[in-house]
Order: structure tokens, then C-alpha cells, then sequence
């Protein structure tokens, strides 16, 4: 029987060949176009994680030299006075920017959609622009704007405000914060107000139409309109600028001339991380206090998700 | 039109012309500044009386700036290409085919969405450093060369391609590459547009990472070499401006070639929801 070199049943044609390797070459793609992700994601996404729940436990110095320790950095972290201090720091410049970013992101964007504004493109340009200068070069331009007697926001102040004009902000622990928030203010506004406006103009006209119809005034509609119509990114947008706010680094780092500043006044936990790990050298406790701080972030994450009732209803 | 709106759209008008303009003062204070000779810098008068390219010329014979520019344009470049393929790849892979372990890579990249970057800096740091890769861009690069953000922007983009004209190139005999190749990529060209300024910004305000690895001066990107700068001449205010300024005029020139497709981009996953 095998000697029936002719029958075509037994050697496949051209055409079958192909559509083999077709079928072969589909069910791989997929594979194939994820794996360079996965390789890199497993190389220095996966192995970093559990590398550092291990480092968590050793005390490092360098990255040669490893001693275990067990919870000793743990324990350590829970009488760090310099800790503590990074930690309250980080989360009263989150509070306050976010506190002060989402309104006024939020009025803007609901002025900019408003009918009655003019060249709302141009308007939408310049208050985003700050955002295409990286936390480096912001912190360069505001520490020489912060300048005491000369700068311009202490001239600005002065003019409208009467504020004396040697405020020295970068050198009095107790102005070092109002600076963070007020210079991540003007870098930050203009991003989160696109977000909202995108949100804005995706809400259903028809349902401002039936609002009027019967008879919801401006405030009512925006209550039960506009606010319902933007919940899902005013959530992503509060959970984004808190996770922001929390790794908070370069901009006091430059402002503060590569310190903490006046009585540690500018230190935040990744600053503290980026101290401890990189300029003293010990890579475990650095990740003891980056744990800490992805720990952190995740709970507050979920807590605002919760409390704005992200989690109901389906996405 | 009753004269109460006419007053409030005035009013509104106003209110965000004087927001724009107190919004654009700091950086219409750089641009000036940098044409200000030292003694003019912290004058009253916001523009200089006579313009002076000192600060220029000083910038360019205290350091290498033109070296340092070179570098970031590298480093930049190098990244958004690289995170642009392995990111669109990765997000055609994800929004057009049914494979096995499809769901569990999506639940991974959402996870890692939420851990802040930092958390790994001292292991990946410890890698790099094995790997013989410290002070050099491949430790820049390598371990950012695909992007989770990146993969989930692409992958929205891509759902919506119909799977129509997917279907009819394999009909014809297209292979599944050349399918992403001269199909895929050339329908999302303005999510690429919008994905290489956001990879391009990325990468180009970067400094905690390339601060870590990179030592020699000479391979230096400008957010670190600016920072040297800081720290060598507090004094020479104008020069410190005229850096940030060259530092900053080619974000800004990108972004007013790709703006529309910048903010498509960024509010893309947002506003779905």
C-alpha cells in the first residue's frame, strides 16, 4: 500500500501545506506578540517583587552585602522618627493638593464647557501647558520663582497681598509645604481639568433637555445630571492624583536643593526611600519602606473606590 | 440675551482669561529670563530693555549641554520606539485574539497599574547592577521597554478595528504579523501619535531611575544634568533658565505637532469607564 507514490491523499498539496502553517502561525501569534511583555514582566516586574519582600527582611549594605534580620526593619520603621515624618509630610501635601487640585480642575472645566466662553481651545492649551514640563524642571523654574525679595511669586504676593517680600518659602520649615502644594497646583490643575472635561462632554445632552423639561434649574441639573454623568472619572481622576501625590519626589528633591529641607520639612516616604536605599546604602530597609508605602497607597485606593461607591453597579 | 448673562459670560470670560495668564506667567517669565543679562535677571521690568544671550553662551562653556541634549534625544527616542512596538504588539495580541491565559495577563497588568514603581527600585537596581548594566542606557531602557499603560491604550484602540478586515487579509493569504504590520498599525495611527508623547514625555522628564544608574557625567540626560547644575552654580540664575528652557522646547514643540491626538490619548481609558 505505501508504494502509491501518486495518491494525493497521502502527500499533502501545496495549498494544504500552506493553510497548515496558516493555522499553525494563528494559534501562535497571540503567544508570540505577548511574550516580549512577559519575558520583560517577569525579569523586572515579578522577580523585583518577590526580591523585595525578601530584601524587606535584610539589612543591606550595597548591593553585595545582605545580613538577615527578620522583622527587625519593621520594627525599626515603627519607632523612625524620620519615617514618621516622611510619611505625615506626604500625606498632608497628598491632602491638601488633591483637596484643592479636584475643585477648581472641576470649575474650570465646567466653565471652559460652559456656552458663554470664548476660545476655549486656546483656554484648554494654556491651562495644560504646565503639565508638559517634567517635576525636574518645574522644581528648577519655582525654586528660582520662590527667591525671597527678587522672586516673582513673593512680588506677586506682595502686590496683591501684601505679603512681606523676603517670605523665604524653601527655607522656613513652616512654608516649605504651602510651596509643594501651591507650585503642584499650577502643574497639576490643568491635567486633571482635561480629564473632567472629557468627562463633561460625554455626559447625554438629552438629559439636560428632560432636566429642563422638567423644570431643574442649573444647580439642580448639575446635581443630578452632571455629577451622576462624571462620577466614574472624577473617581479615577481623585484615586490617580492621590497615587501621584504619594510618590511625590523630584519636586521637593530639586526645589530643596537635593534635601529634605529645613528641619526635614519637604522629606516624603519616596524621598526617604531614595535616602535610605541609594545614598546610605541599605537597599532592605529601602524596601521595607517601599512596601509600607505600596501597602499604603493600595488601601487608601480602595478606601476612596468604597466611600465613592466606585464598586457598585457593575463598571 | 438679558443683560444678567451678558454680565455673567463676561465675568466668566474674564475670570479665565485672568486664570490663563496667571497660569502662563511662570513660564513667559523663563522665556524672557533666559534673554536677560545677570544684572537685568530680577528686574522690574518683565522683559529685558536690551536682550542678551549670555545666559546662553555661559550655559554652553560651563557644561556640555549639546551632550547632554544628544543623550535624552537618544534615550527618548530608543524608549518610544521600543515601548511602542512590544506595547501595540502586546495590545493587538490582547484585543483581537482568543488564546489561553488571556485573562490572567489582563488581572497581571491591572495589578501592576497599582504598584507604585519605587517599591522596586532597590531589587531592580540590584539587578541591573548584576547584569553589568549600571551606568549604561541599556539599564535605562531595557527594564522600561514595554509599557502596561501603553498595552491597555492600544488594546482599546485595536477592539475597535473590525474583525472583518482581519478576516479578509488572512483570506488572502496575510500572515498575522504583516496583519498587525500594514492592517493594525496604520488604523491606529492616532494612537500612536498619542502614545509616543506620552512615552516621549515619559522618558524625557525621567530622573529618579537614570539619577540611579547613570554616574558618568558625560552620559547624563538633562533632568540629572540639570540638576548638577543647581547644585555647581546657585548663583547663575540666567543660565539655570536657559537650560530649563532648552530643556523643555522640545516637549513643547511635540506637543504642538501631536496635541489633538495627545489628549485623545490620555482621556481614552478614563472616560469608557
Amino acid at each position: 500500500m505505501a508504494t502509491r507514490p501518486t495518491d494525493i491523499s497521502l502527500t499533502p498539496t501545496r495549498a494544504a501545506r500552506t493553510s497548515r502553517w496558516f493555522v499553525l502561525q494563528y494559534k501562535m501569534a497571540p503567544y508570540l506578540f505577548v511574550s516580549p511583555f512577559l519575558i520583560l514582566f517577569f525579569t523586572f516586574g515579578a522577580y523585583p517583587i518577590v526580591k523585595s519582600l525578601i530584601l524587606a527582611f535584610y539589612a543591606t549594605n550595597g548591593p553585595k552585602s545582605a545580613v538577615f534580620v527578620g522583622l527587625e526593619n519593621f520594627r525599626f520603621l515603627l519607632s523612625d522618627s524620620d519615617f514618621h515624618k516622611a510619611v505625615w509630610n506626604t500625606a498632608v501635601f497628598a491632602f491638601w493638593s488633591v483637596f484643592l487640585q479636584l475643585p477648581l480642575s472641576l470649575g474650570l472645566a465646567l466653565l471652559l464647557n460652559s456656552r458663554w466662553v470664548r476660545g476655549r481651545e486656546l483656554l484648554r492649551l494654556a491651562f495644560f501647558s504646565p503639565n508638559l514640563l517634567g517635576q525636574v524642571f518645574v522644581g528648577v523654574l519655582f525654586s528660582v520663582l520662590f527667591i525671597p525679595q527678587y522672586g516673582l511669586v513673593n512680588r506677586f504676593l506682595h502686590f496683591v497681598a501684601g505679603v512681606p517680600l523676603d517670605t523665604k518659602w524653601l527655607a522656613n520649615p513652616n512654608l516649605v509645604m504651602p510651596a509643594l502644594v501651591l507650585t503642584s497646583l499650577w502643574m497639576y490643575v490643568g491635567f486633571n481639568m482635561i480629564y473632567f472635561l472629557a468627562a463633561l462632554q460625554a455626559v447625554d445632552k438629552d438629559l439636560y433637555e428632560a432636566a429642563t423639561v422638567d423644570g431643574a434649574n442649573a444647580w439642580h441639573q448639575f446635581w443630578a445630571v452632571t455629577l451622576p454623568g462624571i462620577k466614574p472619572v472624577a473617581v479615577f481622576v481623585l484615586v490617580m492624583s492621590t497615587i501621584g501625590s504619594f510618590q511625590l519626589f523630584e519636586l521637593p528633591w530639586i526645589m530643596l536643593n537635593n534635601s529634605a529641607g529645613p528641619d526635614q520639612a519637604g522629606l516624603t516616604i519616596v524621598m526617604y526611600l531614595y535616602q535610605t536605599g541609594f545614598v546610605t546604602g541599605d537597599l532592605g530597609y529601602a524596601s521595607t519602606v517601599g512596601w509600607t508605602l505600596a501597602l499604603g497607597v493600595l488601601m487608601i485606593s480602595l478606601f476612596q473606590m468604597r466611600v465613592t461607591g466606585a464598586w457598585k453597579g457593575g463598571d | 440675551m438679558s443683560i444678567f448673562h451678558r454680565i455673567v459670560r463676561f465675568v466668566v470670560n474674564l475670570f479665565l482669561l485672568a486664570f490663563a495668564a496667571l497660569t502662563l506667567t511662570p513660564m513667559v517669565w523663563l522665556l524672557a529670563a533666559t534673554l536677560k543679562s545677570p544684572d537685568d535677571l530680577f528686574s522690574y521690568t518683565f522683559f529685558a530693555p536690551r536682550i542678551s544671550t549670555f545666559n546662553f553662551r555661559d550655559l554652553f562653556s560651563t557644561v556640555p549641554f549639546h551632550r547632554y541634549m544628544i543623550n535624552s534625544i537618544f534615550v527618548a527616542s530608543t524608549m518610544v520606539v521600543v515601548q511602542l512596538f512590544f506595547s501595540s504588539l502586546a495590545g493587538f495580541a490582547l484585543a483581537k485574539y482568543e488564546f489561553k491565559g488571556k485573562k490572567p495577563i489582563m488581572i497581571l497588568m491591572l495589578s501592576t497599574m497599582m504598584l507604585p514603581s519605587q517599591v522596586l527600585m532597590a531589587p531592580l537596581y540590584e539587578l541591573i547592577y548584576r547584569m553589568g548594566l549600571v551606568d549604561s542606557y541599556a539599564g535605562l531602557v531595557v527594564p522600561g521597554a514595554v509599557s502596561v499603560f501603553g498595552i491597555f491604550l492600544f488594546r482599546q484602540s485595536i477592539l475597535q478595528v473590525p474583525d472583518e478586515l482581519l478576516h479578509a487579509a488572512r483570506i488572502d493569504g496575510c500572515s498575522e504579523f504583516r496583519i498587525y504590520w500594514d492592517i493594525v498599525m496604520p488604523v491606529s495611527r492616532p494612537m500612536i501619535g498619542a502614545f509616543c508623547l506620552i512615552s516621549f514625555m515619559g522618558t524625557w522628564n525621567s530622573f529618579l531611575w537614570p539619577q540611579i544608574i547613570l554616574h558618568k557625567t558625560e552620559r547624563f540626560t538633562l533632568p540629572i544634568a540639570l540638576n548638577q547644575l543647581v547644585g555647581l552654580y546657585q548663583q547663575q540664575y540666567g543660565t539655570l533658565m536657559a537650560g530649563t528652557f532648552l530643556s523643555v522646547l522640545p516637549v513643547i514643540i511635540l506637543f504642538m505637532l501631536l496635541q489633538k491626538e495627545f489628549i485623545a490619548g490620555l482621556t481614552a481609558g478614563a472616560v469608557k469607564g
